[in-house]
């Protein structure tokens, strides 16, 4: 293939990692930025998207769509409330210490992880896309269904941009991320808004569970990948920042596309993390995020 | 709840006024017998066998499996344990091994080298096992291997990697239940050169199993004229192979894949969307699709494509009568799936090796006269003299020569084409088709 047609594929594939990493990566970012807590069972929540999605599929057999859309509403309201059950039995219980949060989030990282094992099974189950065709251009061929879910991320992002700038929800959180105690003296319901968050956060990883796992399969392991991937995302975008997470997701995911093309993958994860290395010596906050601690 | 029955067996046979040179002398008995029938290419039937094992009961020999039940081989590891299990009561109903029962004592190894190489020392130091079988990745087998070396405990792998015949690994170090990658190999590499075409782009893991399929497929390659247009080595962990797809040559003819992990599906599905109808030719290890249904929606584009089997997944009438009988002892029907789950896709082309493996070590204390671990030398030296074993019960997969100096069996290998959502085998290769240059030799080492 020459160069031209290659370079384009690159930047195709690099395009869609950049929309799915900005969506598993926001999730992460608002609960770090907005808890100050490292939530290490993230991935967790993205793998039981794609979990949950598998089951709607077999629920709803005959009609991939039909099943997509119930797994689009299902699992972010299961992993949703998930999220809340261990906000209200586990983080709040530790008082949201951050080193305390790391330890319990990783237990609950191994407990999803088992029990998806023990009921789900050991192996890749597929998820059939809700919409398939080939996009036929002159040089190669490529997933129609993965320019819908970039699409599809794109909107999402919007759709939480307008949340956290436009509704009274986002005020609180920006309220709280900014200053914990003088937004509980002008009356956020801080506890409240903590547990929103978190839960939002995971309901965020689990709609690009959903999103992802016709390309992909649900796995038990899935999550342990965009884990790292999304924490790479953050530190470089900055904690909480809805800006510095969607150009961090750009910078990783187009020149882990263009690099991996063309030279290696594991170049290219050597550059991510190169690049987390730079930003946490020149700018530890993040390109977006605060930089005055 | 399988075992304490067995338990239970035992000591009701305990109960019988036998004394201990009299139960051993009809173990012997049941050996010679064995090796009689086993050589004739049958099996036991089933009532003399078990009055003789109500005879000669005596401490059973505990056998530790060690198994990938977490981590990315726990597909395998789930059928591995279930052929297992089917293996040890199928052993428990003829008699047991030289009139002792069988117990399997399985640990999980989590797919991981260095708990492998823990797994070992559990086993053959808490659990007091006898010998030690069972693991499959090749990175846990490499990991794990030495310290069975050095706990000096018989080490029986099952795991088709070619470290056992390099004669890397020691003296403890067996595989007589599965044909090493080499082999594999070797024996089918004249087929696809001669019938899907010569230059070759090769699509592989990057790590050792891999590294086994890029060189000796290579090499194979290069030495029957053709050339290999790419190497491709892909990480363990890889979601998204469309990047790769752009470096395959215009010009190849076949393309070779063997993946594991749980991506194998993407990957398969993501090559047909790059290829579209105009794709080459495409040769694959069914290691790239073991616990995977042929049929699910989106893999329609392998459909004319090939195959390499160890044994067939799809039940067809020339299947033997041992081939059938072991389809169903271990459960499996005639796609290739689960009895109870026709989701659940079994692993067929490498779990026949546990079984094989647990009627060697049969054979192997039958006629070493082993009764404890002090007998380990002349076990290991029987082990070693075999050369042959005979299609039967023992070996439904098909009888395989042994090369004791490199510990490793070969047996037939078998090439299917993907026709309407089913392997249909099309050629099948003689045993000496994957014979090579011996590397190593493992009788040299001291025990």
């Amino acid at each position: 293939m020459s160069f031209g047609p290659h370079l384009f594929l690159a930047v195709l594939e690099g395009t869609v990692t950049a929309f799915v990493l900005a969506l598993t990566a926001l999730g992460l970012s608002l609960v770090f930025g907005v808890m100050r807590i490292v939530n290490v069972a993230h991935g967790e929540f993205f793998m039981l998207g794609a979990v949950l999605a598998w089951y709607c599929s077999t629920l709803i057999s005959g009609s991939p769509l039909l099943g997509f859309a119930l797994a689009l509403v299902v699992a972010p309201l299961l992993v949703g409330a998930l999220a809340l059950l261990t906000d209200w039995s586990v983080l709040k219980r530790v008082d949201y210490n951050p080193e305390s949060t790391i330890v319990a989030t990783i237990g609950l990282l191994y407990i999803v992880q088992q029990l998806v094992l023990t009921v789900f099974g050991p192996e890749a189950r597929p998820v059939a896309a809700p919409v398939y065709f080939r996009v036929s251009f002159p040089w190669f061929g490529y997933s129609g269904y993965k320019l819908i879910v970039a699409g599809l991320s794109a909107s999402l992002l919007l759709a939480t941009w307008y949340a956290l700038s436009r509704t009274r929800l986002g005020l609180y959180m920006r309220a709280t991320q900014q200053d914990y105690e003088i937004a509980q003296a002008f009356g956020v319901p801080v506890r409240n808004v903590y547990a929103t968050v978190f839960a939002l956060g995971a309901m965020l990883a689990a709609v690009a569970g959903v999103l992802i796992v016709p390309v992909q399969q649900a796995h038990y392991l899935m999550g342990l990948d965009p884990l790292l991937l999304s924490f790479i995302v953050v530190i470089i975008g900055g904690l909480g920042s809805l800006k510095g997470t969607v150009v961090a997701a750009f910078v990783i995911g187009l020149s882990d596309g263009i690099v991996s093309v063309f030279f290696s993958p594991t170049l290219a994860k050597i550059l991510a993390t190169l690049l987390v290395a730079a930003v946490l010596v020149v700018r530890p906050g993040g390109l977006f995020g605060d930089n005055r601690a | 709840m399988k075992k304490r029955e067995q338990q239970t067996t035992t000591r009701t046979a305990d109960s019988f006024t036998l004394t201990r040179r009299e139960a051993l002398k009809s173990g012997l008995g049941l050996t010679a017998a064995a090796g009689a029938v086993g050589l004739a290419g049958g099996y036991l039937p089933g009532p003399l066998a078990s009055s003789v094992y109500a005879q000669g009961s005596d401490q059973p020999i505990r056998i530790g499996f060690q198994v990938h039940r977490t981590g990315i081989g726990a597909v395998y590891g789930r059928w591995y344990e279930r052929t297992s299990a089917a293996a040890a009561k199928y052993i428990n109903s003829i008699g047991g091994i030289a009139g002792r029962p069988i117990e399997i004592v399985p640990e999980d190894d989590g797919t991981d080298p260095k708990r492998g190489a823990e797994v070992v020392e559990k086993l053959a130091v808490q659990h007091k096992v006898d010998f030690i079988y069972g693991p499959l990745f090749s990175h846990v087998v490499i990991g794990s291997a030495p310290r069975a070396g050095e706990l000096k405990i018989p080490y029986f792998v099952v795991s088709e990697g070619y470290h056992v015949a390099s004669g890397k690994l020691n003296r403890y170090v067996f595989q007589p239940g599965i044909t090493d990658v080499r082999a594999q190999i070797t024996s089918i590499s004249s087929w696809v050169m001669d019938n899907l075409g010569k230059k070759v782009t090769m699509f592989f893991p990057d790590y050792a199993f891999g590294y086994d399929h890029r060189d000796y497929f290579s090499a194979e390659v290069v030495k029957k004229g053709g050339s290999i247009g790419e190497l491709l080595a892909i990480p363990p962990t890889e979601s998204s192979y469309t990047r790769y797809f752009p470096r395959i040559p215009a010009d190849t003819e076949v393309l070779y894949h063997v993946m594991v992990g749980p991506g194998v599906l993407t990957f398969v599905k993501e090559m047909g969307e790059h290829f579209g109808s105009r794709r080459p030719q495409i040769f694959g290890f069914i290691d790239s699709l073991e616990g995977v249904d042929i049929a699910t929606p989106g893999l329609d584009f392998l459909e004319g494509t090939h195959f390499w089997e160890a044994f067939p997944r799809y039940a067809s009438n020339t299947d033997t009568r041992y081939s059938k009988a072991f389809r169903e002892a271990v459960g499996v029907n005639a796609s290739g799936a689960s009895k109870q789950d026709p989701k659940d896709v079994a692993t067929y082309s490498h779990m026949f090796g546990v079984w094989e493996t647990l009627f060697v070590i049969k054979d192997a204390v039958e006629q070493s006269g082993y009764r404890s671990k002090k007998d380990y030398p002349a076990l290991i030296e029987t082990l070693e003299g075999f050369e042959w074993f005979n299609e039967g019960m023992a070996h439904p997969q098909g009888g395989k020569k042994f090369v004791g100096a490199l510990h490793q069996c070969y047996g037939r290998q078998h090439i299917s084409r993907v026709t309407g959502g089913k392997l249909d085998v099309v050629h099948t290769t003689a045993i000496e088709d994957g014979m090579y240059d011996a590397e190593g030799d493992y009788t040299k080492q001291s025990l």
